[in-house]
């Protein structure tokens, strides 16, 4: 839901991304309306528009006149590619600093995660 | 924006007895938008509304109202619509009557909209207006200020008496009824986080002085909390304006104005910090707060010269 970590056209078009990328909405599949979101996170219209129009300027959504914003060819593949350039940043430099803080050594890391990803 | 602003203010001022209510409001806002006016008691959110709704005029300064002034211009007035904290209708009117006075006014009323909303907040037409619970004649308020459609609509405090949950009906219909027709909503309120993400821009008001004026996207997310040891925190937050301090034994937590990138995330993690963010609600408490022990400091300096 949305928080006040950022401005909230920014988390509404991660909520769209992370559904592209889950497979929740395929491609060619049909995006909520702009007043559908904002009714939905209770949040301005004007709001919901940007978040989902930055999305079109990427060429990840596209626009069917008339009918609505569509889930362009591709759209999948691109988020993926990109989200991967930020996870080390965003995910592996956290998780090794907090190893080292609890003194866990770099092998027995591995071993968690190869067993967590395991089970 | 070439378009004519739906409100301009120019240097409005206006002194009531020995109390500054404006001093020098400037502001700009665009037609068919949703604008916080935040502030305390007494910041001069209300003063302000009456003189932008011409019930009330200024000592200096100007106001315009799609270009016009509005004290006394009826094409204009009939624009408006100003729903008060403490809106008085006739006595003897049972709530029917008041609606009907308010289609005859309005000349976007949409009747429709007034019924179901009649109906969502369960108000009893035939009572009398006198006769209404605090909350039933905040009812009353909310729907014509809603089905009045009015381009420019402002909405002071207009909950007085509502319920969690019939305030919820009040916002949620307002995003639904804005979004099919746009308007330029002004809403003052307390209840910061209640409404904050319905806000295009927020305006903050102080001893009437505007302390912000800024895109609701500009705010969110701005300010970040840092807590950790005070050394540390120091340390980290190095070259970035503070907003608030708090201290207890060794501990620090420092809100700052600062979007932190990936690494610097990264780098409190490192130095063992936690970072939190700062609604809205509490950037503006902070805000005034500091705005105030600035002017005090100033005051305090200006008694020593």
């Amino acid at each position: 839901m949305i928080d006040d970590s950022k401005p909230i056209f920014m988390q509404i078009s991660e909520l769209i991304e992370n559904d592209i990328i889950s497979g929740t909405l395929p491609e060619e599949s049909q995006v909520p309306s702009t007043n559908e979101f904002a009714a939905f996170y209770r949040i301005n219209p004007a709001t919901a528009a940007k978040g989902i129009n930055r999305l079109v300027e990427e060429g990840l959504l596209y626009k069917k006149r008339g009918i609505g914003m569509f889930v362009a060819q591709g759209a999948p593949a691109k988020l993926r590619s990109s989200r991967r350039e930020h996870f080390a940043k965003q995910f592996v430099t956290p998780l090794t600093a907090e190893a080292a803080k609890l003194g866990i050594e770099m092998d027995e890391l591995i071993a968690m995660i190869k067993s967590t990803s395991a089970g | 924006m070439s378009e004519t602003p739906a409100i301009t203010t120019r240097d409005l001022a206006k002194t009531y007895k020995d109390v500054r209510a404006l001093d020098g409001v400037s502001l700009n806002l665009a037609p068919n938008r949703i604008y916080g006016l935040l502030g305390r008691n007494g910041a001069g959110k209300t003063t302000l509304m009456s003189i932008l709704t011409g019930q009330n005029f200024a000592d200096r300064g100007t106001a315009e109202i799609f270009g016009h002034t509005p004290f006394e211009h009826d094409p204009t007035l009939a624009r408006l619509c100003f729903i008060r904290e403490s809106q008085k209708y006739p006595d003897d009117f049972k709530v029917r009557q008041a609606f009907s006075a308010a289609a005859i006014f309005f000349e976007n009323w949409n009747e429709q909209l007034a019924q179901d909303l009649v109906k969502a907040f369960n108000l009893p037409l035939n009572r009398r207006i006198k006769k209404l619970s605090r909350g039933q004649l905040s009812a009353v308020g909310v729907i014509i200020g809603m089905a009045s459609r009015a381009e420019i609509t402002f909405f002071d405090e207009p909950y007085l008496g509502l319920d969690a949950v019939a305030r919820q009906i009040f916002y949620d219909r307002l995003v639904e009824d804005f979004a099919q027709h746009p308007r330029t909503i002004v809403l003052s309120s307390h209840l910061i986080d209640e409404v904050a993400n319905l806000l295009e821009h927020v305006i903050v008001i102080d001893q009437g002085r505007i302390i912000i004026d800024s895109e609701a996207e500009d705010l969110q997310g701005a300010a970040v909390t840092v807590t950790g040891s005070a050394q540390k925190v120091e340390e980290f937050i190095a070259g970035y304006p503070v907003i608030h301090r708090d201290a207890l034994g060794s501990l620090a937590s420092i809100s700052i104005r600062a979007r932190l990138t990936a690494e610097q995330r990264a780098r409190a993690q490192i130095l063992g910090l936690e970072l939190s963010p700062v609604s809205l609600q509490q950037l503006v408490v902070r805000s005034t707060l500091s705005s105030q022990s600035d002017r005090e400091q100033t005051t305090e300096r200006q008694a020593i010269k």
